[in-house]
């Protein structure tokens, strides 16, 4: 508790501060690439024959996704503090990758917690944290993914927390992070909004996003807040919701408190927290960022699922029809577009957050396709 | 053994009656249902006759955050065997037809949450628990839970750390019931091979902001750490070595409770 009334006393003192912002907005612009595209994917807008759809491109941003937005934000703010290490943790290694690349450009020194599982699941993002210098820990703890990754960070953070910064990933976990690290994504979603109104003249019907933590979601929906615009989150479905194998909190999940934050999570009926099931290692996490649990309950965002099937063949879609190979997790999202966009009159438009790329699935796709062409079947 | 018919909270009168004889405490946490829920009942009697003054039984979660490895496995060989609230409350509701020791529960915030917190409350205090640690609970969001365990004369202990500043102190000192559990060291549970040399300082600094009795763990092992933490608190906590003793002896019942007992009352005779 200290140590986050310390984080919440500095993030406080930068928040507004000029000189902050100012480093913050030159290392977004000459560092990770920004501003991203907003990308109109004609090609797959033609397909799908319905509303027109944009793409936010996340994916071009410098380390291939939307976390580096978050973790530049997070280190300069830890190096105002006077932290010498960084700890993370990580799902799909995106934010992993993202955090020991902001500690290499800091100089700090960098720990990231990953699960065994997702370890083998996204190998190529593990090559990318060491090359960077930072030190992947597996972890073997309960589901081995996400979740107790997050639960080894929390144990280092409280161990060492003198000399070390926890920099989160997604908007979950206790205040101030949720705040926090919407502040440091919602630039998607200005970006966006400023983009749009240039390209369209006006706003679009609706936003989409996935939804695991919801870091990439909150940042593009914040900004549209007070917008007549509506907000899709998309959960991840699994093997089908039916199952039970899946990661879709919002969507089938109870009120619960995980890592410091109340929100839906997937718990049983004695409250032990159930592990979580997606093909996309970034979604695998029972739980979700409290802001999106309170924007569905007051009804401002509506959150649906789609299945690691759906969200494959729109992996496979989208690399065929607009040749961006998308990461699994942003995926979903454009599952969940091709299955809205045809019943939309051609004069409205949706932008999606590509949140990230593809690369780091190349392996593990391949091989499940090739279980798909032998008969074995994907979720 | 009698049934306590007066109205004063177990811990608090176990702590007076420590004082009052010039004592410390020895106060012992194992994992409960670990292996099973027959085990901890037998491990309680026999730790309260080898000499501990109070047992905090910890209910198993999916997710201890603020536990090390020791009680993790524990956690998790306790889950693995179905265990959960209802089934540890059944347990010390047997437990006092026995037994007056008293006995807190420690557990993770989102069981509690998921039984609801009147019911938790009315069913813990009925089952004769004379307290709750919630570990993930911070004083901020902790008024409803202590507002519930008020009713039942049942206290919330408090968690303190070496990095907790004077301010929280007070605020932790005005919630608090029972006890201080002064946390050694920053980090989670589980044994250390040094002591934390500071910890003095710390618990005067304690004492400065709250005038309930301290109880230290975190860390805490062998006799000789304790009889050194002793010196400046009322009570020691020991756990992740007593959870060590009953993971190693799982298979052999009698060697693991004349273990436990053997280890408790070095514990004891260190700290007197």
């Amino acid at each position: 508790m200290p140590a986050l009334e310390e984080l919440t006393f500095a993030y406080h003192e930068v928040k507004n501060e000029a000189a902050f912002q100012d480093e913050l907005r030159r290392y977004l612009r000459d560092y990770v690439g920004r501003p991203t595209p907003l990308y109109f994917a004609e090609r797959l807008t033609r397909r799908l024959g319905g509303a027109k759809i944009y793409l936010k491109r996340e994916d071009l941003n410098h380390t291939g996704a939307h976390k580096i937005n978050n973790a530049i934000g997070q280190i300069i703010l830890a190096r105002r503090m006077g932290k010498k290490r960084v700890v993370a943790e990580t799902g799909a290694g995106q934010h992993g990758v993202a955090a020991a690349t902001a500690a290499a450009l800091f100089g700090l020194d960098c720990v990231v917690y990953m699960g065994e599982e997702d370890i083998a699941r996204q190998e190529p993002n593990v090559y990318r944290m060491r090359m960077l210098g930072a030190t992947v820990a597996p972890v073997a703890s309960g589901s081995r993914t996400l979740k107790d990754a997050m639960n080894e960070a929390i144990r280092d953070w409280v161990t060492n927390v003198k000399n070390t910064y926890y920099l989160l990933g997604s908007v979950g976990g206790p205040h101030p992070y949720p705040m926090m690290v919407r502040d440091f994504q919602a630039v998607i979603g200005r970006e966006a909004r400023e983009q749009i109104l240039t390209a369209e003249g006006g706003l679009p019907r609706c936003l989409v996003a996935c939804v695991g933590g919801g870091s990439n979601a909150m940042g593009l929906f914040y900004p549209f807040l007070d917008d007549p615009v509506e907000l899709l989150g998309v959960e991840a479905a699994g093997r089908g919701l039916e199952t039970g194998e899946h990661a879709a909190a919002l969507s089938a999940g109870r009120r619960g408190v995980l890592h410091g934050a109340l929100s839906y999570l997937l718990q049983d009926d004695h409250g032990q927290v159930l592990t979580a099931h997606s093909i996309a290692a970034g979604l695998d996490y029972p739980g979700v960022g409290p802001e999106h649990s309170w924007l569905k309950e007051a009804g401002r965002a509506r959150y649906t699922t789609v299945t690691d099937r759906e969200a494959l063949d729109a992996f496979q879609l989208l690399s065929r029809w607009e040749g961006i190979i998308p990461a699994l997790e942003s995926a979903h999202a454009v599952a969940a577009v091709v299955k809205m966009a045809p019943a939309l009159g051609k004069k409205e438009v949706i932008v999606v957050n590509l949140s990230g790329r593809g690369d780091k699935d190349v392996p593990a796709v391949a091989q499940l396709l090739v279980q798909q062409v032998n008969g074995e079947g994907v979720g | 053994m009698e049934k306590q018919t007066v109205d004063i909270n177990r811990v608090d009168a176990r702590l007076h009656k420590l004082h009052d004889n010039g004592e410390k405490g020895l106060f012992t946490f194992i994992t409960a249902g670990d292996p099973d829920l027959e085990t901890t009942f037998k491990l309680v009697l026999s730790m309260e006759k080898a000499g501990a003054d109070l047992v905090e039984l910890g209910a198993p979660f999916s997710d201890p955050m603020a536990d090390g490895p020791v009680i993790q496995r524990a956690s998790l060989r306790s889950l693995a065997g179905g265990t959960n609230l209802r089934g540890i409350l059944e347990m010390v509701r047997r437990l006092r037809l026995h037994t007056e020791i008293p006995l807190l529960l420690m557990t993770y915030y989102n069981p509690v949450f998921r039984y609801g917190l009147e019911c938790f409350a009315l069913d813990a205090a009925e089952a004769g628990v004379d307290g709750v640690i919630v570990p993930d609970l911070p004083l901020e969001e902790s008024a409803p839970l202590l507002q519930e365990l008020k009713k039942e004369k049942m206290h919330l202990i408090c968690l303190a750390a070496p990095t907790t500043t004077p301010q929280r102190l007070k605020k932790i000192s005005a919630a608090a019931g029972g006890f201080i559990y002064c946390v050694s060291l920053t980090g989670v549970t589980g044994m250390r091979e040094g002591i934390s040399p500071d910890i003095a300082g710390f618990l005067q600094r304690v004492k400065r902001h709250s005038s309930l009795p301290l109880a230290v763990g975190f860390g805490i092992s062998n006799p000789g750490q304790a009889a050194f933490m002793a010196e400046e608190a009322d009570a020691v906590i020991v756990g992740s070595a007593l959870v060590s003793l009953v993971e190693q002896f799982a298979d052999q019942p009698d060697v693991m409770l004349k273990g436990v007992a053997g280890m408790i009352r070095g514990l004891k005779g260190a700290i007197i």
